[in-house]
């Protein structure tokens, strides 16, 4: 046994690159590759990418061992969280961390890069899967972990890790299909009727959306060059490459359709009602949130001063979203639709803080996508455990809730309010923020900014109070239910509410990094340094 | 070169979005399949088409060399897209069989009647 480990070790070592190096001649790399070793915390970059991916493919080779894929996935995911706490340790002393890929130098190679508002954002994708794992084994039945559930869930945090992390456009668009691809595998599992219908409409429509990512890069590479994102920035700033508007319209059409911003809404409630609950959680709290999260790194950062054409656009874009959006929930007799409106809703206001096109409402977006993370994960969960303790959720069978179980009931008030950005939950400060920022901007994006906010606020406090009174409060007709068994479940919300609260309370947790983060959006110049500045 | 690349290009978006606008699944996805392969073109056409070698490493460096990323640009996405793809005749498939229509128009089980809520309490 010994000798043929030694066997194999000698010749991994001769494959190795350095061994490699050492042999060939005299080509002198040192312009195009990094020579020296990576700094040991920036491999912090890649942990909260690799680690799911690693799990996803392990839990695969283990998928006839049911029984461990839960327990495994926890692991994966607490350590995940556990690196992305480093991370964003590390990025707040450090600033932007970059890491290149083969140790090829950008702008030649891919480079994973993340500033402030990347580590905060996978710290929170990191922490939701967590708390949705939570959730998620008791909400899944023996056949789909065989079919590997846990496998496409962890690969749904790799990607959305990965478009949060990565500093290269066409990366990013690979990114967003891993994460797709996931989703779709989410979205089909279980192969009921109504989920074939959703995934067709979701499945179609975010591919369209995703290529039409593909031919703004293509067409962003035919101008300027490069894939690298801080290459770009730096292409684009200097005066004589003004790039066409065509390109950056593209890059609005594709990202506000990914975000499921008024007019292209459509896709989001029609599917994600349909999965198991815990997947639709999923999808609603960070999907959407990568759309408006390209939107800000690419129309903000990456386009600069040229792409604030685009921003009153989506500041319009943004207040039809929230007002309709909160409509479109009002109309809504089935409680997962309309949940799934409020997520549409959401995504408007955190459009208008783009809009506003000030650092202001910017901070304020980042605050408000973080927030909304939270809330709608948390949403769709309470709903699928009241759910599971009464049959079926519609506005018009009233269900009695309350009196099975008051904390689902309360917690249901809880996200509810949050969503709606009454105090003491989350939702209050980005809120505030934002009509703050929208008043500090002047003109006529304010007040329709400041109008928008607030009236999505009401019209969802509005949805929120009507489901709670029919759904909940209003005693069931017929005989009673009995009451399912929830501890395990209630588990997961109580910590979802105990964070909701929490960032209620302590808001400064988040808006210092998201103001660190819109800074860094508004003025790159360490995020160019740290990726440009290894060549010398 | 690059004109006729670029009239191929534009021909190919007509035909996919043309496609995309009919109601039934098989012709979107034809659609997006002849939407993809635009893009690849359009992405091979970015990169500056010459009549040159294929770069291979070595010490040759005058050589006008083919710009290559656009190459590895096209891979990935044919890769994704034959994925994707293949992914959607099945789903499309799948749907047939359990919806007994193609027609997305008549796909309505996600997106039922609205009920009338009660209207009191």
């Amino acid at each position: 046994m010994v000798p043929r480990f030694a066997f194999l070790l000698a010749g991994l070592f001769a494959l190795s690159p350095s061994a490699a190096l050492a042999a060939s001649d005299a080509v002198d790399k040192a312009d195009a590759m990094l020579t020296g070793a990576t700094p040991l915390f920036a491999w912090l970059v890649v942990v909260p990418i690799v680690l799911p991916l690693l799990g996803a493919g392990v839990l695969l080779a283990l998928r006839s061992k049911p029984q461990i894929q839960a327990g495994a996935t926890l692991f994966i995911l607490a350590l995940t969280t556990l690196g992305a706490i480093g991370l964003n340790a590390a990025v707040a002393i450090n600033g932007p961390i970059m890491m290149a890929m083969g140790n090829w130098l950008p702008p030649f190679g891919i480079v994973v890069t993340i500033d402030q508002l990347g580590a905060l954002l996978v710290l929170v994708t990191s922490l939701v899967g967590l708390i949705g794992l939570g959730y998620a084994r008791f909400d899944t039945d023996e056949d789909s972990v065989q079919f590997g559930f846990y496998s496409f869930y962890l690969l749904l945090i790799t990607g959305v890790n990965g478009s949060f992390s990565t500093g290269d456009i066409f990366n990013l668009y690979v990114w967003f299909e891993v994460f797709l691809i996931a989703s779709f595998g989410l979205l089909i599992m279980g192969g009921r009727r109504i989920q074939m219908d959703g995934a067709v409409k979701y499945g179609v429509l975010n591919l369209i959306a995703t290529t039409i990512f593909l031919i703004a890069v293509a067409a962003l590479y035919g101008v300027t060059g490069t894939l690298n994102m801080a290459d770009i920035r730096t292409v684009l700033a200097s005066a004589d490459v003004a790039p066409p508007m065509a390109i950056g319209a593209l890059f609005v059409l594709g990202f506000v359709m990914k975000a499921a911003a008024f007019p292209l809404h459509f896709w989001l409630p029609a599917s994600y009602h349909t999965p198991r609950i815990v997947v639709a959680a999923l999808f609603a709290g960070l999907l959407t949130k990568v759309g408006v999260y390209a939107l800000l790194r690419i129309v903000v950062m990456l386009f600069g001063t040229a792409g604030s054409v685009f921003l009153p656009l989506i500041g319009v874009l943004g207040v039809l979203t929230a007002v309709l959006g909160a409509l479109g929930a009002l109309a809504q007799t089935d409680l997962r639709r309309m949940a799934a409106f409020l997520v549409v809703s959401g995504i408007g206001v955190a459009l208008i803080g783009i809009g506003l096109g000030s650092e202001a409402g910017y901070a304020g977006a980042i605050v408000y996508m973080v927030h909304s993370i939270f809330a709608m994960t948390a949403l769709f969960l309470v709903i699928g455990l009241c759910e599971r303790l009464t049959g079926s959720l519609s506005l018009a069978m009233p269900g009695g809730i309350y009196t099975v179980n008051g904390l689902a009931a309360a917690l249901f008030l809880i996200f509810g309010f949050a969503a709606a950005g009454l105090p003491p939950f989350s939702g209050f400060w980005p809120k505030l923020m934002l009509i703050q920022a929208s008043l500090a901007t002047g003109g006529t994006m304010a007040i329709a900014g400041a109008v928008g906010v607030i009236l999505s606020g009401f019209l969802t406090t509005i949805v929120i109070g009507r489901a709670w009174a029919l759904t909940f409060l209003k005693p069931a007709e017929g005989p009673e239910r009995p009451a399912g068994d929830a501890a395990g479940l209630s588990a997961p919300l109580v910590l979802l509410a105990a964070i909701i609260i929490g960032l209620g309370i302590v808001p400064m947790l988040v808006i210092a990094p998201a103001e660190e983060g819109a800074r860094g959006l508004i003025d790159p110049s360490s995020y160019i340094e740290t990726v440009l500045g290894q060549e010398g | 070169m690059e004109t006729i690349f670029c009239v191929l290009v534009g021909i190919f978006f007509a035909a996919g979005i043309y496609l995309m606008l009919s109601p039934r699944f098989v012709r979107i996805l034809l659609g997006i399949s002849i939407f993809g392969n635009a893009v690849n073109l359009l992405i091979f056409t970015t990169g500056r088409l010459t009549e040159a070698a294929p770069p291979v490493l070595g010490s040759a460096a005058a050589w006008r060399a083919a710009n290559p990323l656009p190459q590895a640009l096209i891979l990935t996405a044919i890769v994704i897209a034959f994925s994707f793809f293949a992914f959607l005749l099945v789903l499309a498939y799948r749907a047939y069989e359990s919806l007994d229509t193609d027609d997305v128009d008549e796909m309505r089980l996600a997106e039922p009647k609205p009920v009338r809520p009660p209207l009191g309490y």
